[in-house]
This record gives C-alpha cells, sequence and structure tokens, in this order.
C-alpha cells in the first residue's frame, strides 16, 4: 500500500499539486504583507479574492482572453483594497470592521454580479482555463522537472514575486518608505513621507496581488467559479503572514507548507483512499492554526499596525 | 492634492446615538437602489416588494421572526465579544457546534419527556457553541495568538467535522445526503403559532437579549466585561483577572452562537445539515455593529436583516433582481454604519494641501 503511494508518478503529482495549490495564497499573502508592513492589516483580503476570481472568470468568459481576466481581478483587488484605504486609512475607522465589512460587501457584491450575468444555470459555465508551460530542459529533469517546470505562468509569477518583494521591501527606498509608516507613523511623517498616501498605495499594490490570487483559483486551478471557491484562503494567507513573520520569504514558506496539505489531501483523494475527504480538508487549517501557537509568543508585529494615523493625536 | 481632515467635536447628545443606525439604514437603502436598477429592477416595485414580502402578510411577517431569531442569537454573540474586545469572528463556527452537540443530544436522549429534554438541548447547544469559542480566547490569552485569525480559522475546522461526520458516523442510516439522523420529538421546538413557524426559539431570543443586557448593566461581571474592552492594561492593573474575565465572555459568547444552531435544528430543520447556517454567523458581526453593541440595537438590527432576508425572495419572484441582493445589502450597511458612528465623533473636512 506504501509503495503504492509513493511511487515517483504520485511524488512527481504532489509536487506540481503543491505549487499549484500555493500560487494563490503566495499572491494573497503577499499582498497582505506589502499592505500590512505599511501598517494596515486588511481583512478585505477575502472577499477581495473571490471579487477577483469572479471577476477574472466572467471577463475572461466574455473576452476569451485570460490575461484580460487576470488584469481585470487585479484591477477589482486594487478598487476595493482604495475603499479598505479609504474607510481605515483616510477615515481612520477600526481596521478590523472595515475589513470585515470589504469582505462581507464584496462577497455579496461577486455572487450577486455572477447570478445576474449567468442566472442559475444547472451546469456552471466554464471557460478554456491556463495551460501548464514547460520550460525547455529544466522540465525534463527526472521527478520534480514534469512538477516544478512545467506550470501556469502564473505559478511561476508568483514565485518570482517572492524575491521581487522581499528586494523591494528591504532594498529599496519605496520598501524603506512602506516600512516606516509601518513602524513609526510620526518619525516618517516627520521626515516628509506622506503616511496615508504610502499606505493607501501599499494597499493598492497588495489589493492587485490578492485579486490576481482570487483569479487563479478560476482561471487555472478550476475553470469555473464557484460560490465557495476561495473557501478560506483569504484568511489562511492573514495567518501565513504572521507565521512568516511578516516577512515576504518566510509568509511563502507557510503558502507552500499549506499548498503541500492542500496538495496531498487532493492526490489522496484521487487515490481513493477511504478517510472521509472532510477530514483532510481540515488538516491545513488546523496545521495553520498549530503554527500560529507556535510563532505568536515571539511575533514581530509592525508596531504601526492597526493604528490609524492622525497628526494632532500624536502618541494617542 | 485633496486630503481629508478628521477634526474630533464635541459630545453630541445621547439621542443622537439612537438615530444613527436609523440613518444608516436609510442610507442603506437608498444606496441599495444602485444594484437593484443594474440589475433592471423598478425601484418602487422593488422596494415595495422586498417590503411586501417580509410583512405583507401574516406569514410573510411570522417568517421574519423566524429569521430574526438566529440574527438575534449571533449578533448578541458578536456584540458580547467586541464589548470586551474579543474579537470573536467565529460565531458561524460555533452555532454549527452549538448544533451539532445538540443534534447529538437530540438523537440520543430517548425516553427523556420533553419539558425535561428540551432544557438539556439548549444547554448542550451553549456548551457546544461555549466550548469551540473557548479556543480562541485561551489561545489568545495563552499564547497571543490572535483572535481574529484563530477564530475565523475555526469556521472553517468546524465545517470539515461537520462533513466528517455528517458522510460519516452520524449519517442517517440509509441516507446518500450529508444528513443526520431526524431529532427525537420530544426535542423539536414547541410551535407558538398556528398556520407558521413561529417557534419556541423566538421568544428565547428576546430573553438572550434581555438576560445580557441584565448582564452588561447589572452585574460585577458585566463591568469587568466592558472594563477589559475599554483598557485591557488598565483593568488588570486595578485588580481584574483580564485571562478569565475574557474567558467567560468567550463561553457566553460562543454560547448566544450556538442557541443560533439550536433553534435551526429544533425548530426548522430537525436534521443536522451541511448548510444548516446560510452565514448567520457573519451577519452577526454586521447585526452587532448596526446595533452598536447594544442587545436592544442588537434586537433592531436583526429584524432590519430579517426583512431584507425574507423580503428578497418575494422581490427577487417578482422582479428577477437575484436575492444575493441581501448579502450586498448587509455588507452595504456595515461599511456605512462605520461611516456614521464616526461622524458622531468627529468633523470631516475636505482640505487641500
Amino acid at each position: 500500500m506504501i509503495g503504492e503511494i509513493f511511487n515517483v508518478t504520485f511524488i512527481t503529482g504532489l509536487i506540481g499539486a503543491t505549487m499549484r495549490m500555493s500560487t494563490p495564497i503566495i499572491f494573497a499573502t503577499l499582498g497582505e504583507i506589502i499592505a500590512e508592513r505599511s501598517g494596515v492589516l486588511n481583512l478585505g483580503i477575502e472577499g477581495t479574492m473571490l471579487m477577483g476570481a469572479m471577476t477574472g472568470f466572467l471577463v475572461t468568459f466574455n473576452t476569451g482572453s485570460l490575461w484580460a481576466g487576470v488584469l481585470a481581478a487585479a484591477l477589482v483587488g486594487m478598487i476595493l483594497s482604495l475603499l479598505m484605504a479609504f474607510l481605515s486609512v483616510h477615515l481612520g475607522l477600526s481596521q478590523h470592521v472595515s475589513g470585515l465589512g470589504i469582505t462581507l460587501f464584496s462577497t455579496g457584491l461577486a455572487m450577486f454580479i455572477y447570478r445576474l450575468h449567468f442566472g442559475s444555470p444547472i451546469v456552471p459555465p466554464t471557460v478554456e482555463p491556463f495551460r501548464q508551460v514547460a520550460i525547455p530542459f529544466l522540465s525534463k529533469i527526472s521527478v520534480i522537472g514534469p512538477s516544478l517546470f512545467n506550470q501556469y505562468v502564473l505559478t511561476y509569477l508568483a514565485w518570482l514575486l517572492i524575491p521581487v518583494i522581499s528586494i523591494l521591501l528591504y532594498k529599496t527606498k519605496i520598501g524603506l518608505k512602506i516600512r516606516t509608516v509601518g513602524e513609526n507613523p510620526f518619525a516618517a511623517d516627520t521626515v516628509g513621507v506622506n503616511v496615508n498616501l504610502t499606505r493607501t498605495l501599499s494597499l493598492a499594490a497588495g489589493g492587485a496581488l490578492i485579486g490576481i490570487g482570487g483569479a487563479f483559483l478560476t482561471l487555472a486551478h478550476q475553470n469555473m467559479f464557484l460560490i465557495d471557491v476561495v473557501g478560506g484562503r483569504g484568511w489562511v494567507s492573514i495567518a501565513m503572514v504572521i507565521f512568516g513573520n511578516w516577512d515576504p520569504l518566510k509568509g511563502a514558506i507557510g503558502a507552500v507548507i499549506f499548498g503541500f496539505l492542500d496538495g496531498l489531501q487532493l492526490r489522496l483523494q484521487g487515490l481513493g483512499i477511504q478517510i472521509p475527504f472532510h477530514v483532510f480538508l481540515m488538516i491545513p487549517y488546523l496545521i495553520t492554526i498549530i503554527a500560529l501557537v507556535s510563532v505568536s509568543r515571539k511575533a514581530f508585529v509592525p508596531a504601526g499596525l492597526l493604528k490609524p494615523y492622525r497628526r494632532e493625536e500624536k502618541g494617542g | 492634492m485633496i486630503g481629508l481632515k478628521i477634526i474630533k467635536r464635541k459630545p453630541l447628545p445621547g439621542w443622537v446615538k439612537i438615530i444613527i443606525p436609523v440613518v444608516a439604514v436609510v442610507i442603506t437603502l437608498i444606496f441599495s437602489a444602485v444594484p437593484i436598477l443594474i440589475a433592471g429592477g423598478n425601484l418602487w416595485k422593488s422596494y415595495y416588494y422586498l417590503f411586501y414580502g417580509a410583512l405583507g402578510t401574516r406569514y410573510n411577517l411570522l417568517e421574519t421572526f423566524v429569521k430574526a431569531s438566529p440574527l438575534i442569537f449571533t449578533g448578541l454573540a458578536v456584540a458580547f465579544a467586541f464589548r470586551a474586545k474579543f474579537w470573536n469572528i467565529g460565531a458561524e463556527g460555533q452555532l454549527l457546534a452549538g448544533a451539532l452537540l445538540a443534534t447529538w443530544v437530540g438523537i440520543n436522549f430517548t425516553g427523556v419527556p420533553q419539558f425535561l429534554l428540551l432544557p438539556i438541548v439548549i444547554i448542550s447547544g451553549f456548551i457546544g457553541g461555549g466550548i469551540w469559542a473557548s479556543i480562541p480566547a485561551i489561545l489568545k490569552t495563552k499564547m497571543k495568538v490572535d483572535d481574529v485569525v484563530s477564530s475565523l480559522l475555526l469556521n472553517y475546522v468546524m465545517i470539515h467535522i461537520m462533513g466528517t461526520l455528517l458522510f460519516g458516523p452520524l449519517q442517517q442510516p440509509g441516507s446518500s445526503w450529508p444528513r443526520s439522523p431526524g431529532i427525537l420529538e420530544a426535542a423539536r421546538y414547541p410551535m407558538l403559532l398556528a398556520r407558521s413557524r413561529f417557534h419556541l426559539g423566538i421568544p428565547l431570543a428576546f430573553l438572550a437579549a434581555l438576560i445580557i443586557w441584565f448582564i452588561n448593566n447589572k452585574t460585577v461581571f458585566g463591568y469587568q466585561s466592558k472594563a477589559v474592552g475599554v483598557n485591557i492594561k488598565a483593568a488588570y492593573f486595578g485588580g481584574i483577572n483580564t485571562t478569565s474575565v475574557i474567558l467567560k465572555t468567550a463561553l457566553i459568547s460562543g454560547g448566544l452562537a450556538g442557541l443560533a444552531g439550536v433553534g435551526e435544528l429544533c425548530a426548522i430543520h430537525y436534521h443536522l445539515l451541511m448548510d444548516i447556517s446560510p452565514g448567520y454567523g457573519y451577519s452577526g458581526i454586521v447585526i452587532a455593529m448596526l446595533g452598536n453593541l447594544h442587545p436592544l440595537g442588537v434586537v433592531f438590527a436583526s429584524f432590519f436583516f430579517s426583512i431584507v432576508l425574507v423580503g428578497a425572495h418575494t422581490m427577487s419572484r417578482m422582479t428577477g433582481v437575484p436575492t444575493y441582493i441581501a448579502e450586498v445589502i448587509q455588507g452595504m450597511a456595515l461599511i456605512i454604519m462605520l461611516i456614521s458612528l464616526l461622524l458622531t465623533e468627529y468633523k470631516i473636512r475636505v482640505v487641500r494641501k
């Protein structure tokens, strides 16, 4: 039995599934990290992903262009995050409640627009999804080749973004601005950084990534939109930010671990193993919570997180 | 560059606090015109059927009460937790946990007379929800795990625990659906009005609101819970055992959510189902905020939402506007309420920089 499970095909399949399943989480985790490093917890993430998933699907369905769908999802993610910025940054409302408001609103909106456009057909409409692209030579390596280097372009993009966002945050002036605004907005203001503008732009950039993460679910992972397509992946990404100590690389590692568990669950189901599939579906969430327990004590939280910045209320 | 300047305003008289949610509801209904128009609905017809569907006939009016019951419970659950700044976003999972434990009791306690079994079922639902809510509370107080994230993630864990059981040991024999066997006759809530589903859970919800009001205003624990919410450090140095207060707050909060689940089980479905809650736990968040975390406010906010939920069906049938309009309105209401609350404390000026 064990031999049957752990043969080469299975391992190749598992690595491939890990890559696929971690893609939306990597996008969303990186997007959330940018926002949180600037001092804003974006709990709108779950709804934003769903709107990204729905918009991406809708636009692709109507234009036939997958990339138009991805672009539209990024735009919608950005718009919703700008709304989040208006509420939590410019009006200074509670980040917790504004974020939940965005999630509830965009969840309702996604289902509303989908139903409006497609009605309630018995068979859900589908699009021709993204195809895997094999990288020449590399994809020929045994075992890991076909799994690591025969992936969706969005998956490659997600992996590429890990170092890109790291460099952006730690090695550029923009990154320094974002981090300062998140750590000490008063100091940032004193040296002439526009705190609210920086936070708004960070949210918007993060929102675009979150939207793309959602679109991956309907344009690559699946080829249709289902109401529970996101299914808590946004909240998992929030957990991954904490797990990764607000660091892009560590957050992405968390995302890959979650992707592995998710992929394992899919592969084992595929083998028809007689364990209820809900047990497998539960495991990633359970392990995420356990992971949070192990890191939370020594968590490094951006000092300005959750605090709206009002110049008059110094130290308040 | 144009920016917003937020200026603290002088405290407004107390009646403003009561007016604010009403204003927020009216503004929400005005804004709802946008999705209705986009969906091609006639505005007057849509609003007419929204309210007619919820209030127009005896049966519909009583259905509005039926829908309000779980909403009051989850609204109270969230309001009670938020008041202590225990960010319980897990009312959905706690509702399911309550329903799950109540199902187990409701199936297995054969031979117990109804006057005994009903309290047992209700208490077991309370305990089920309470235990599930105590997990994020313990994680928060002992391990410093963010309560928002843990309570949210636990919703999904609970859904899959239910799935495991309903596709396994708790599945009704011979059924291919993921549903439990029916609960005993004696575990069912009595119907209080003929030709309707007006059940015991409805007065129970009002009673719960009254009890929470009493706890909030008349007990030491209610005071401590509020003190923890206002300033946890000050409460701690003032001699309050903050850990114990948060844990008890969580137990009550989760217990209330569990009671929402018991009502749906024992008065509506009689079987445990995967979709026993269409998101009542999440609606509870909006209701708590719209009700200003006050029990009476929660009751009113619950009725507003139950009108929208019940009325949306009639509106959808008559005008073709998708029923999901209810969810859109819900999300908008929260955002608009937040802004309205802000305006009671601050003035907003548009300034040129």
